[in-house]
């Protein structure tokens, strides 16, 4: 059977792969397109390590498959920094030591991002259910909640 | 395993009914689970994304029709329907989490065929139609009357589930969708219980309609229960006889995620619980 | 926040105030906020193969022959093993840190030989061109097995008439030696006094029976290795693992190849726990790229890792306390039976130890068993063995505090082990912080809140011994004058920042100037692994040891340079500082001055620490908790927690704070939701992050961390490890706020909405 050819953009720039009916967008970004910060820790959507946004949308690219990506806008952590510049989350994320291994950390940071563009003022309570989907086992979650709270503050400040 | 996205109804239709073991793909929340699992091993995958009539919200005959592929997430960020059906609306964006709102369908969520669906009790109480096509034309069907149990349809070889159709509303209605879980986001509904209703200017209900979910085989639409509130004011003794009437229904398992007499207590709290929710919305309404 | 109290002798050891002690980026940082840093499977070799297990379907089978022609046929399969590719191992025990092994149990851990003892227990292996063919080539492999009668539970398992898992398992530590054989595997004792005289003496008894169930570590990465083993038997192997050394001479040992040929390189490790100390893909992945000559690599499902991987055990657990009505415990007792898995090695021993060590008694007795079933190996889990014990114990204390009307921290502090008491299980406390604890929990806002009603607070300390171990470290001086640290303990939640600071502080170089990677095998002299909280207290002290040399040999060179003595001239402050007369003709000269022209002095500048650290000070915590209980539906809610916990001296205190709120939340999952659910044949029924339910973001509050430091005398900055500790009070922290929102005690685990309820309405109280 032969595969899938399909044109996407990722992180901005047009890519181009070939992919099996069943491989999804996380095997299709971490194996065949090398983006590895997109992590597997289920593959069942249940924890959140594969959050990417799609179409501007935040999902798990565990739960998309590659050929549904066709002429659409794929945006990973990888593309989060601009240059060199860190973006304020993740540099939040460094000062207040929101992370201990970091494996969930990539997920985390995509799905704050979403939050914030959509709600650059969040509770806490909003923070945590937003985050609900990114399983998180060293932190506790204290330390990135108060990282995502703080950050929102500095990005309200421009 | 082969992938088509039809643009059409009746090109999703023809390569439904075309292949031995063909499954439709919305959301995907449920299915490529299964896949990786080694539950399902389709020979063809039906994408309906592209399909117009799956993906639209419109206004129709006072009430609103719902493609079955909208996404909970876009539910929630339309302008109106929250406030017509914020039961529904908040019963389609407890499924899963964030990431998988962002993704998962109500059409799905029905079709996937679990007793346990968030969105499907509240689609229930709502009264809500679903509308298939199939190779024998459009029908219209109850959405009570599509799951008929764990992972069995009332829908024939080659039917889908295109778009919900959801009543008009009369004045102070409103609806609530409640369900028990363990933690507080992420698990699956223990039980889950869908109130809507109507109150007159006296603040006596008028109308109801109760449906329990992962109770029993399929979600129950509890006539009983209604009854049981219909002619009150949802007073004390209103809640009793409601609770008793969602209890006696309930014919629950033990499983991983609760016990059959935990299920069936929990039942009667949350259908009492939703059914105050909708009140006090009706009335601001 | 922070309590520096009692001996704080660390904080001027003749180090300068630096960067120990505040909160530094971490070095590895920017990679790991990028999605750059590389976690195992994010590790890939040209040509690799995928390699995948075929596991055992039965919880007990004898395996009576695996045919895998078809598997071997199947175009893209480039290798096939089975027990015929490993030898057998001979019985020997081994220390492994906390725990022993058995290299006998190990190789059939690995890969099952004369039977399957677990669902989940691998069978046989594949190395493939693709996943797909390597799942299909697994689908090909076909095994006979005569399926067995199994047993779970561990009190079912110690019967005499219950399925036997091994017929050469004979009971140690009774006498008469047992001449059948049985799934008790030991059975471990530590006596103090006279129990039986001691409660006599008591005014109040209590004695009550205590069930938990199997818990995993719950790491987000699952595991993953990628091998490569040449003609010669060179073998490159990356992995994630919380012990690369301990992972060469696992792997060397049971594939038969010399240490040295083995290279192996841990990689950036997404959680571990205790979970990644031992081995279970590594030995598969070396075997199979051995058999095809091609790299493998093996990624565990989350499947996989739930059902292969070892969870920590289930227990059940009586307890006996007596004590005076003032307060006093006078006797303990405990008899704790401890459920291994299918191969003995439960952590019943430190369960034994742990279960009295935060009080003085004068009389204790801890019977332990250590019991196998047809479940997965159990692994370390954060203090092995302690909460469960703790728990239990903690529990009874509350209850003896509610029985006498005494205030529950009182009764803590009346009866706390403080310096120079002589633990039950041995050795006799230098300082430690428990009553410091204690105190900083009792004057929080937290504790004196008003409750409402159906909330209830909760309060219990807990302990673990912490350890040091072997340990090597190599610091290196480039030529420009900044540094370079090698350390060989995998950093699994901040370490490099931590080691960072104090080799800035030790030399007197700025922060940036220091730059920590973790070496790999080849590269450094052995390092136990990272694990008993000892990796931020071994190697700062193995550092203090390499900056030694360096300061010493600098020294040296100015002196030479300078004609001098070594009385007249001294290191300070990232320098070598000529003192009196000296100082009118030379210049102080600094690490990169001499860097410049270490040529021209002797050659390259560095020092070795490699020390078998000793001296670890225990760590005591005490946590704080308040929850509400919706009695309609028997669901928990946790509203405010608060830990206190002795560190010692904080080395970076972000990452303390850490290590205390993330262990927290682990005992609030274990507490409330966390259990292996098994049905009727055998299987595990929640083989997923789905249905084994560990906390999310909006189940817990913020964690409030105070770090209190009671120096620990024995290292030069008086370091604790800390990481354990965090895990062992929130179970009876929350089993003791329970009680007090609905009035029941609450002796299973977890304390599930469905038993929460039932026991609410059995008392007619399932009304808000």
């Amino acid at each position: 059977m032969a595969k899938h050819h399909i044109e996407a953009t990722v992180n901005g720039d047009a890519v181009e792969f070939l992919c099996e009916t069943e491989e999804t967008l996380l095997d299709v970004l971490r194996d065949t397109l090398n983006l590895t910060g997109s992590k597997e820790g289920c593959a069942s959507g249940d924890c959140g390590a594969c959050s990417v946004m799609l179409d501007g949308r935040l999902v798990c690219s565990c739960l998309v498959l590659g050929c549904e990506v066709s002429g659409r806008q794929v945006e990973t952590i990888e593309g989060m920094a601009k240059g060199e510049s860190l973006h304020p989350l993740q540099q939040q994320f460094l000062k207040s030591a929101a992370l201990q291994c970091g494996i969930c950390t990539p997920g985390v940071l995509v799905a704050s991002k979403a939050l914030l563009e959509r709600s650059p003022d969040p509770t806490e309570t909003e923070v945590r259910y937003w985050l609900a989907g990114n399983l998180c086992r060293c932190t506790g979650y204290d330390k990135i909640v108060s990282a995502v709270m703080d950050a929102a503050a500095t990005m309200r400040k421009g | 395993m082969r992938y088509e996205a039809p643009e059409s109804l009746e090109g999703a239709v023809a390569l439904l009914a075309s292949a031995k073991d063909a499954r439709v793909l919305a959301g995907g929340t449920d299915l490529l689970v299964q896949m990786r699992a080694d539950v399902l091993d389709p020979e063809l995958i039906v994408d309906i994304k592209k399909i117009p009539e799956t993906r639209a919200v419109t206004e129709e005959k006072g009430g609103w029709r719902i493609g079955a592929a909208v996404t909970g997430a876009e539910l929630k960020e339309h302008p109106r329907l929250k406030k017509v059906w914020p039961g529904v609306i908040e019963a389609a964006n407890l499924i899963g989490s964030t990431q998988v709102q962002g993704r998962a369908t109500m059409g799905g969520n029905l079709c996937n065929g679990s007793p346990a669906a968030d969105s499907v009790p509240a689609l229930i109480a709502a009264g809500a139609v679903a509308t298939l096509v199939g190779p024998k034309g459009k029908r219209d069907l109850p959405v009570e009357d599509v799951m008929l149990g764990p992972r069995k349809l009332a829908l024939e070889k080659g039917e889908i589930v295109a778009s919900f159709f959801l009543p008009p509303r009369p004045a102070r209605s409103s609806d609530a969708y409640l369900r028990f879980i363990p933690r507080t986001e992420m698990d699956i509904a223990v039980v889950g219980a869908g109130v809507s209703l109507t109150v007159d200017g006296a603040g006596i209900v008028t109308a109801a309609r109760v449906s329990l979910g992962a109770v029993a085989a399929r979600v129950l639409l509890v006539a009983e229960a209604a009854q049981a509130i219909v002619g009150s004011r949802l007073d004390a003794a209103a809640q009793e006889r409601l609770e008793a009437a969602a209890r006696a229904v309930c014919r629950p398992i033990d499983d991983k995620r609760g016990t059959t007499e935990f299920r069936i207590q929990v039942a009667g709290v949350l259908a009492r619980r939703a059914a105050l929710i909708a009140l006090d919305r009706a009335r601001s309404n | 926040m922070t309590e520096t109290n009692g001996h704080a002798n660390g904080q001027s050891n003749g180090h300068p105030q630096g960067f120990v002690g505040t909160r530094q980026i971490r070095p590895d940082g920017v990679d790991k906020v990028t999605g750059r840093a590389r976690f195992g499977a994010d590790f890939n070799l040209p040509g690799q193969l995928i390699g995948r297990v075929l596991r055992s379907p039965h919880a007990h089978a004898r395996i009576v022959s695996i045919d895998t022609s078809k598997a071997e046929a199947l175009p893209g399969v480039k290798a096939v093993i089975t027990r015929e590719d490993f030898a057998d191992q001979p019985s020997e025990f081994i220390p492994a840190g906390e725990m022993m092994m058995n290299y006998k149990d190990v190789v059939r851990n690995v890969m099952a030989r004369e039977k399957a003892l677990y669902e989940g227990h691998a069978v046989a292996a594949v190395a493939a061109t693709s996943t797909a063919i390597a799942r299909r080539a697994l689908k090909l492999i076909d095994v006979k097995y005569e399926v067995l009668p199994h047993v779970i539970d561990v009190v079912e398992a110690m019967r005499p008439d219950a399925p036997l898992l091994h017929d050469d398992l004979f009971t140690v530590g009774v006498e008469p030696k047992p001449e059948k054989p049985s799934n008790i595997a030991k059975r471990v004792e530590i006596k103090v006094g006279d129990v039986e005289a001691g409660f006599k003496k008591a005014d109040l008894i209590v004695e009550r029976e205590f069930k938990t169930a199997p818990v995993h570590q719950g790491y987000i990465e699952p595991h993953a290795a990628l091998a490569t083993v040449s003609e010669d038997g060179s073998t490159e192997l990356w992995t994630t693992t919380q012990g690369h050394f301990i992972v060469r001479a696992h792997c060397a040992r049971l594939l038969g190849l010399d240490m040295g040929k083995v290279r192996v390189t841990a990689t950036e490790i997404g959680g571990g726990f205790g979970g990644k100390t031992v081995v279970y893909l590594e030995p598969l992945a070396i075997a199979l790229s051995r058999k095809a000559k091609r790299a493998v690599k093996m990624v565990m499902s989350r499947e996989e890792v739930f059902k292969a991987s070892g969870p920590t055990s289930g227990a059940t657990v009586r307890v006996k306390m007596g004590a005076t009505r003032d307060g006093k415990f006078v006797a303990a007792f405990a008899e704790l039976k401890y459920q291994a898995g299918a191969f003995q090695g439960s952590p019943v021993q430190p369960g034994t130890m742990c279960a009295y060590a935060p009080y003085d008694i004068e009389h204790v007795h801890v019977i332990g068993y250590d019991v196998v079933s047809n479940r997965p190996k159990v692994a370390a889990y954060r203090a092995p063995g302690a909460p469960i014990s703790e728990y239990a114990v903690e529990s009874v204390v509350d209850e003896i505090a509610k029985k006498l009307g005494l205030d529950p921290i009182e009764l803590r502090m009346m009866n706390a082990a403080h310096e120079g008491t002589k633990a039950a299980y041995g050795p006799k406390f230098g300082p430690i912080g428990l009553e410091a604890t204690l105190n900083s929990i009792k004057k929080t806002e937290h504790w004196n809140t008003p409750l409402r009603k159906w909330q209830g607070r909760g309060v219990a300390s807990g302990f673990w011994f912490n350890i040091g171990g072997e340990t090597s470290v190599s610091l290196t001086v480039n030529e420009d004058g900044t540094i370079s640290l090698m350390a060989g303990t995998p950093d699994i939640g901040g370490l490099r920042a931590a080691l960072t600071s104090v080799v800035a502080d030790e030399l007197g170089v700025p922060y940036e100037k220091v730059r920590p990677i973790i070496g790999d095998t080849g590269s450094l002299g052995f390092n136990f692994l990272t694990g008993g909280s000892r990796s931020a207290f071994s190697g700062s002290m193995a550092i203090v040891e390499a900056a030694k040399q360096i300061k010493n040999e600098l020294i040296a060179r100015a002196c030479k340079l300078w004609e001098a003595k070594p009385d007249q001239v001294e290191f300070k402050d990232g320098a070598v500082r000529p003192l009196g007369a000296l100082a009118e003709k030379v210049k102080p000269m600094t690490i990169a001055e001499f860097a410049k022209i270490s040529g021209k002095l002797g050659g390259p500048i560095g020092g070795v620490g490699r020390i078998n650290a000793q001296g670890a000070g225990p760590s005591f915590g005490t946590h704080l908790v308040d929850l509400e209980v919706d009695p309609e539906t028997g669901r928990t809610t946790i509203l405010r927690y608060t830990v206190a916990q002795d560190a010692g001296r904080a080395l970076h205190p972000a990452y303390v704070e850490g290590q205390f709120q993330g262990g927290a939340v682990q005992g609030i999952g274990w507490a409330l939701n966390e259990e292996y659910i098994y049905g009727e044949d055998g299987k595990l029924q929640n083989a997923g992050f789905l249905d084994y339910r560990m906390p999310v973001a909006s189940d817990v509050p913020m964690i409030d961390a105070i770090l209190v430091e009671v120096g620990n005398p024995k290292h030069p900055y008086g370091v604790r490890g800390v990481g354990e500790t965090p895990i062992v009070p929130p179970l009876g922290a929350i089993a003791n706020a329970m009680e007090s929102a609905t009035g029941i005690r609450f002796t299973e685990l977890p304390m599930s909405p469905p038993k929460v309820l039932k026991a609410l309405k059995e008392q007619g109280r399932n009304k808000a």
